[in-house]
C-alpha cells in the first residue's frame, strides 16, 4: 500500500527548553484510518503541528505523499486538511464565508467553493446556519464547522486533533459516521483522541507516543490480541452474604450486588456463570470494566510514578 | 500553486480584509472624517485665520495635505496591525499557515487591506476637506504616488508590529509613542523652515517629514525638501520593510513555536 505520511526521528525542543519530541517515527499508509494516541503532554499535538506547518521542528524528516515539508512545503501542504483541537476561526465571520475563504487560500474558484461549502454544510447539518456568525454556534457546531473547513480543498490526508472533545454523544456518533464515510471514499485519516473506544471502533492502525517517543505502532487487531486479561463487572439480582470463590479466577466484591472478575484469555466466562448459578447467585447484567484498548493503553504508558489505582473492594466472608 | 491559484488566493485575502473594515465602517471610516473635520474647524478656521500665510498659501490650505496623509498613515497602519494581530490572537491565521499560500501572498493580502483602508479614508477626508478649502492638485502623479506608497509603507509597518506583538498593549505602543509623535513632528502644521537650524536638521531624520512634504508638493506645489529624495526614501523604506516582514513570516516569528 502506498505511503501517505512518513515521519523519521522527529524532534522538537521549544524555546523554553521543553523537549516535547525526542524521536518520533511513524508511517501512515494511504487510505488508512490511523489513531495517534498518548497521554496528555505526550507530544501528539506537537507532531500534528509540525506535519501541518504550525510548529517548526528541531530535527527529523517529514514527508507527505513523498513531498518533504522542508524542501517542498507548499506542495506538501496541499494534501493536508487539519481539524485542530482549539477553535481557530474568526468568530466574527459568517460560517459560509469561512469555508469559501478557506478554499480561496488553496486557489479554488469561488463558484466551486460555494458548491463545496453547500455540500459539506448540508452533510454536517449546518446549512441552516450558513449566514450566522461563527460566534453564534454551539460547541458541537463549531467542531463540525472545522471539519467542513478542513475538507474544502478535498485533502488526501485529514488530520483530526481530538475532533469530538466536549461533543455530546449523539453528535459524536454522527461525526464518526461522517468521518468513516470520508475514509471509505479514500481519504487518509489521522486521529488523535482521548476517547479510546473512538480509536478502537474507527481506526485500523494505532500508534502510541509517550514522553516524545513512539512506543507502539501496529494494527488495532494485533494490539487488541495482546490483551491477555479482561475484567468484567457483574451486577447481581440479590445481595451477597459471602464472596464466591471459583478456581483460577480472581473475584472481588465492589459492593453487595456488584462483583468484579478477571478473566484470562485462556479462561471461559461461561465457567463463572455456571459456578455462580451453583452458588445460587443470579446475574442481572454485566459489562467490561474498561474499554479493551484503554486497558492496553494504560498498561503501556503507565510508569512507576503513576500508580495503578484500583477501586476499593469491600470485605465479605469467603464462601467455603 | 500556479499563477491563477495565486491570484485567487490573493484576491481572497484582499477581499476578506476589505470586508473586515467595511463591516465596521462606523469604527474605521467615520472617525477619521469627524476628527479631520474638527482639525479643519479648529486649526484651519479658528486658529489658522490668525496665522500668516506659509509659502504663499493660507494656513488652512497649508495643513490640509498633511492632515489627509496623517489619516492615511494611521488608518493603513492600524488596519494591518489590528487585523493581523487579531488573526494571531484568535489563531485564525492558522487557516493560512496550513494552506499552500506563499508568504508573499499572505503579506500582499494583508497589505492590500491596509492600502484599501488608507485609500478609502484618504478619499473620505479629502471630500470633508473640500467643505473648508479649495484643493488644487499641482501634480496628480506625485499626489497619487505618495498616497499609495505611504499606504503601502505603513501597512508593512503595521504588519511588522503585529508580528512581534504578544498582547493588545503591544499594538498600541508603537502608534502612541512612535507614530503619532513622528507624524505631528513631520511638518503637518508647520514648515521646517520656521524652525531654528538645529531642529531643522533634526527634523530631516524623521521619514514622515519626507512623505508629508512630497504629498504637499503634489497638491500645492511647495515643499521643504527635494521631491526626488523624498520619493527615493519612501520607496527605499518600502523595500526594507517588505523584506523584513517577509523574513519574519518565513521564520514564523510570533506565529510558530
Amino acid at each position: 500500500m502506498p505511503v501517505a505520511l512518513t515521519i523519521k526521528n522527529l524532534q522538537k525542543t521549544y524555546r523554553n527548553g521543553i523537549n516535547a519530541l525526542k524521536g518520533v517515527d511513524l508511517t501512515v499508509k494511504k487510505g488508512d484510518f490511523f489513531a495517534l494516541l498518548g497521554p496528555n503532554g505526550a507530544g501528539k499535538s506537537t507532531v500534528i503541528g509540525i506535519i501541518s506547518s504550525l510548529v517548526n521542528k528541531t530535527a527529523g524528516k517529514v514527508t507527505i505523499l513523498g513531498h518533504d515539508i522542508d524542501t517542498d512545503a507548499n506542495t506538501a501542504r496541499q494534501y493536508i486538511g487539519l481539524v485542530p483541537q482549539e477553535f481557530n476561526f474568526n468568530i466574527f465571520e459568517p460560517i459560509e464565508e469561512i469555508l469559501i475563504n478557506q478554499a480561496g487560500y488553496y486557489g479554488i474558484k469561488r463558484s466551486t467553493a460555494r458548491k463545496r461549502a453547500k455540500q459539506y454544510l448540508q452533510q454536517l447539518e449546518l446549512w441552516e446556519k450558513r449566514h450566522s456568525m461563527a460566534k453564534e454556534l454551539s460547541g458541537g457546531m463549531k467542531r463540525r464547522l472545522m471539519i467542513a473547513r478542513a475538507l474544502m480543498h478535498q485533502p488526501e490526508i485529514l488530520i483530526l486533533d481530538e475532533p469530538t472533545a466536549g461533543v455530546d454523544i449523539e453528535i459524536r456518533h454522527s461525526m464518526w459516521a461522517f468521518i468513516k464515510q470520508i475514509n471509505q471514499q479514500g481519504t487518509t485519516i489521522i486521529l488523535t483522541t482521548h476517547y479510546l473506544e473512538e480509536a478502537e471502533n474507527l481506526c485500523h492502525t494505532i500508534a502510541i507516543i509517550d514522553h516524545g517517543i513512539t512506543i507502539e505502532q501496529t494494527s488495532t487487531r494485533e494490539l487488541l490480541d495482546r490483551l491477555h486479561q479482561e475484567t468484567f463487572i457483574l451486577y447481581l439480582k440479590n445481595e451477597l452474604n459471602t464472596l464466591p470463590q471459583c478456581d483460577g479466577y480472581t473475584i472481588r466484591c465492589l459492593d453487595k450486588t456488584t462483583l468484579e472478575i478477571d478473566v484470562a484469555d485462556n479462561q471461559l466466562l461461561s465457567d463463572i456463570f455456571i459456578h455462580l448459578k451453583e452458588c445460587g447467585i443470579e446475574v442481572d447484567s454485566m459489562k467490561n470494566k474498561t474499554n479493551r484498548l484503554e486497558q492496553l493503553f494504560l498498561s503501556m504508558v503507565r510508569t512507576k510514578h503513576k500508580p495503578n489505582i484500583q477501586p476499593v473492594a469491600i470485605q465479605l466472608p469467603i464462601e467455603k | 500553486m500556479n499563477f491563477t491559484q495565486n491570484r485567487i488566493a490573493l484576491q481572497t485575502i484582499a477581499t476578506r480584509e476589505f470586508l473586515r473594515f467595511i463591516r465596521i465602517w462606523i469604527q474605521t471610516i467615520l472617525p477619521p472624517a469627524i476628527t479631520l473635520g474638527l482639525y479643519f474647524i479648529i486649526f484651519g478656521r479658528l486658529i489658522g485665520s490668525q496665522i500668516a500665510d506659509i509659502d504663499g498659501y493660507s494656513y488652512m490650505d497649508y495643513i490640509v495635505p498633511g492632515l489627509i496623509l496623517m489619516s492615511v498613515i494611521t488608518n493603513a497602519y492600524s488596519n494591518v496591525v489590528s487585523s493581523f494581530f487579531s488573526a494571531k490572537f484568535q489563531h485564525s491565521i492558522e487557516e493560512m499557515l496550513v494552506s499552500p499560500l506563499s508568504n508573499n501572498i499572505i503579506l500582499l493580502g494583508f497589505v492590500s487591506g491596509g492600502v484599501a483602508r488608507g485609500i478609502i479614508v484618504g478619499i473620505t477626508v479629502t471630500i470633508v476637506s473640500r467643505f473648508f478649502t479649495e484643493l488644487p492638485i499641482h501634480s496628480y502623479l506625485i499626489t497619487f504616488s505618495v498616497f499609495i506608497l505611504t499606504s503601502i509603507l505603513f501597512s508593512l509597518a503595521g504588519f511588522i508590529n503585529a508580528a512581534y506583538a504578544k498582547s493588545f498593549d503591544d499594538i498600541t505602543i508603537i502608534p502612541t509613542f512612535v507614530l503619532t509623535p513622528l507624524t505631528y513632528l513631520g511638518g503637518i502644521f508647520y514648515s521646517i523652515k520656521m524652525l531654528p537650524e538645529f531642529w531643522q536638521q533634526l527634523s530631516l531624520i524623521n521619514p514622515i517629514l519626507y512623505m508629508i512634504n512630497a504629498f504637499r508638493y503634489g497638491i500645492l506645489g511647495v515643499s521643504d525638501i527635494n521631491i526626488s529624495i523624498a520619493m527615493m526614501i519612501i520607496i527605499g523604506f518600502i523595500g526594507v520593510f517588505y523584506l523584513f516582514a517577509l523574513r519574519l513570516l518565513n521564520k514564523g516569528t510570533g506565529l510558530k513555536p
